[in-house]
């Protein structure tokens, strides 16, 4: 039983990543309508800064976080400025295929910069692990859960309790009638697009020290990221949070029951099906995710 | 010229031209290229099936690429486990991965938007693992070849075909052009009409299209049938063309590669798909061309890809149909 709780605690703290980046999705698909497929890029990009830093340049590692976050903060208002926006007429595809462009651009340009060879990332928690009854835990694991989390409710305070977080509201769900009581809608948009890459950035910098670092490294946490989003719901924050969990927990708790011959059909390589087969059946039943609603539409 | 003449006058020249132009290319360029032309056919006929489903049916789908694998399969197994002639197969991967479709398309039919997105990326995210998986049918993680084998016509010795005596290369190319231009005439053929304005309708408004009679079960079923089945042709083509099927031939990418290719062609058009096929063929090969140090391809890529959306915010389709669209002040009706 130990072992069982040993694994939820690490599948929550791999959870934790997932919801991050699964949050930044959905701030973009609210503020702009889209899944952004170059999220994980971008914040593949990020932590290579932050490494970069840390390594060679000798910063400490909380300034070194604080500034990444900052720069990818620009990055994301350049993004939306400079490439999403101007393609936004026309049909919803015309941008994903932009984002898909941007995703190949990225991880070239990470390639080109630093080069294909994966890095070890030092973590900034402590490695060892503390006992809660019999269950070892890994400060690795707490400190994961504590940030993603951490960085969550920030946002939350931020949309539930600032002007601009209320305009931010209001441009995403009526971008006319925002515009008409003085909102300026494309700054908010854009505003969006920063903090999501701030969230990206934060997962890629959690992510790392466990997965290491190289140019592909977020692909297959976008994945977990993406399904984690639509199954909370594609538009709602706290969907995409539980969804995240939900998937880290059912991962591990999956690969924990093939040790006991339990789902021992299912290889490591059919976990990420298993789960996604999971997710569908989910969605077959709630069509609009967990905790989203169904649009219904005037027409 | 009038409108109606220049509606239907237009396409068929143009599409005359394009047969003509396939039928004496291989005159012109080497084998090899006539390979790589072969591969734009292969494309031509997936994307003209995706077109039908995300172009005229309005589904998103991230997963075409798997029904490519099971029609490469079926091909494979067929020619190696039956000693199936390989063209016979072709039907054959058309029917099984249309039956394939037909199914994910039932449960599909609840899914929209993202939601379908997210449905039809997780088939080609299980796709390459599951066909691992079942070793015994496909050959597991080593595949299976195809080259050398009777079954694979000209593999051996050259075949000849009205007199003309083709290697290997050119047979392979006159096989997927004369496939991808006949798919391209039926798809035509099937848009057109009844079904097309159904399909269409579904796109627009799915509330308008229900009250004027239209089954949404129905029609988004059948486009998923049909559109798998041009998938499941262009698998089989590509197991041929191959001359190998392995998990890695249908990676997530393909399925990726393909959406790209039919946005460029230009959505809920016949016109562009060419240029979205040779787009996704030679693209990546001429990137590669520009700087090898690592990285710089893909950053070309990219670059790219985002400047054909902001030049081409319809894709090649929407060029085309400003181009003949008849200037202000001239009579075209």
């Amino acid at each position: 039983m130990a072992d069982f709780l040993q694994q939820v605690v690490s599948g929550l703290a791999s959870g934790g990543i997932y919801g991050s980046l699964a949050l930044a999705l959905v701030l973009i698909h609210r503020a702009t309508g889209i899944i952004n497929f170059a999220q994980g890029e971008m914040a593949t990009f990020s932590t290579y800064i932050a490494w970069t830093l840390t390594t060679n340049h000798g910063w400490s590692y909380w300034p070194a976080f604080l500034f990444t976050l900052a720069v990818s903060f620009g990055g994301g208002v350049g993004v939306y400025q400079v490439v999403i926006r101007p393609n936004e007429r026309g049909s919803v595809l015309r941008v994903v295929i932009v984002t898909i462009g941007l995703l190949i651009l990225v991880n070239g340009l990470v390639q080109l910069i630093w080069s294909g060879e994966v890095r070890a990332v030092e973590s900034p928690f402590p490695s060892g692990t503390f006992t809660v009854g019999e269950v070892a835990i890994a400060y690795q694991d707490v400190g994961t859960i504590a940030v993603s989390l951490g960085v969550v409710v920030l946002l939350w305070l931020f949309f539930q309790f600032t002007k601009i977080g209320l305009a931010m509201r209001a441009a995403a769900v009526n971008p006319a009638e925002a515009r008409l009581v003085g909102v300026r809608v494309t700054w908010m948009l854009a505003l969006g697009w920063g903090l999501a890459a701030v969230l990206g950035a934060v997962a890629g910098m959690l992510a790392a020290p466990s997965v290491f670092l190289d140019p592909t490294m977020m692909q297959a946490i976008l994945i977990y990221a993406f399904a984690a989003a639509v199954l909370g719901g594609i538009d709602s924050p706290v969907g995409a949070v539980v969804g995240g969990l939900f998937l880290g927990v059912l991962l591990n708790v999956l690969s924990w029951l093939s040790q006991y011959g339990l789902f021992d059909w299912f290889t490591e390589e059919l976990r990420l099906p298993t789960a996604l087969a999971i997710i569908l059946g989910v969605l077959l039943v709630r069509p609009a995710g967990i905790f989203g609603r169904q649009a219904v539409r005037k027409v | 010229m009038s409108a109606r003449l220049r509606r239907t006058a237009v396409p068929v020249v143009a599409f005359a031209l394009l047969a003509a132009f396939m039928l004496v290319l291989p005159a012109f360029v080497n084998d090899f290229r006539a390979q790589q032309f072969a591969y734009v056919a292969i494309y031509l006929v997936a994307i003209t099936g995706l077109n039908v489903l995300s172009g005229y049916t309005g589904q998103i789908s991230l997963g075409h690429g798997a029904f490519m694998a099971i029609g490469g399969y079926t091909t494979a197994i067929l020619m190696t486990d039956y000693g199936v002639k390989d063209v016979w197969t072709i039907p054959a991967a058309a029917l099984v991965a249309g039956a394939a479709g037909v199914l994910f398309g039932i449960p599909a039919t609840r899914l929209s938007g993202l939601y379908l997105a997210l449905a039809t990326f997780a088939i080609a995210v299980a796709t390459p693992p599951v066909i691992k998986r079942f070793e015994g049918f496909t050959g597991g993680g080593s595949g299976i070849n195809l080259f050398g084998t009777e079954e694979l016509t000209a593999s051996l010795t050259p075949v000849e075909i009205l007199g003309f005596e083709l290697n290997f290369n050119n047979w392979l190319y006159y096989l997927c052009a004369t496939v991808s231009l006949v798919l391209y005439v039926v798809a035509w053929l099937f848009l057109r009409g009844r079904t097309g304005r159904a399909l269409r309708a579904v796109r627009d408004s799915e509330t308008a299209a229900v009250s004027f009679g239209v089954s949404l079960t129905r029609y988004k079923t059948l486009a998923f049938g049909v559109s798998a089945a041009y998938a499941g042709v262009a698998g089989s083509l590509f197991a041929i063309a191959t001359t190998f099927v392995n998990p890695d031939t249908f990676p997530i990418s393909l399925s990726i590669f393909l959406l790209v290719g039919v946005v460029v062609a230009g959505l809920g058009s016949l016109a562009g798909l060419v240029a979205g096929a040779i787009f996704i063929q030679f693209l990546p090969l001429w990137a590669q061309e520009v700087s090898k140090s690592p990285g710089a391809p893909a950053v070309v890529y990219g670059a790219i890809l985002i400047a054909v959306m902001f030049l081409l915010p319809y894709g090649v389709a929407g060029l085309i149909a400003r181009l003949l669209r008849p200037r202000r002040g001239s009579t075209g009706i």
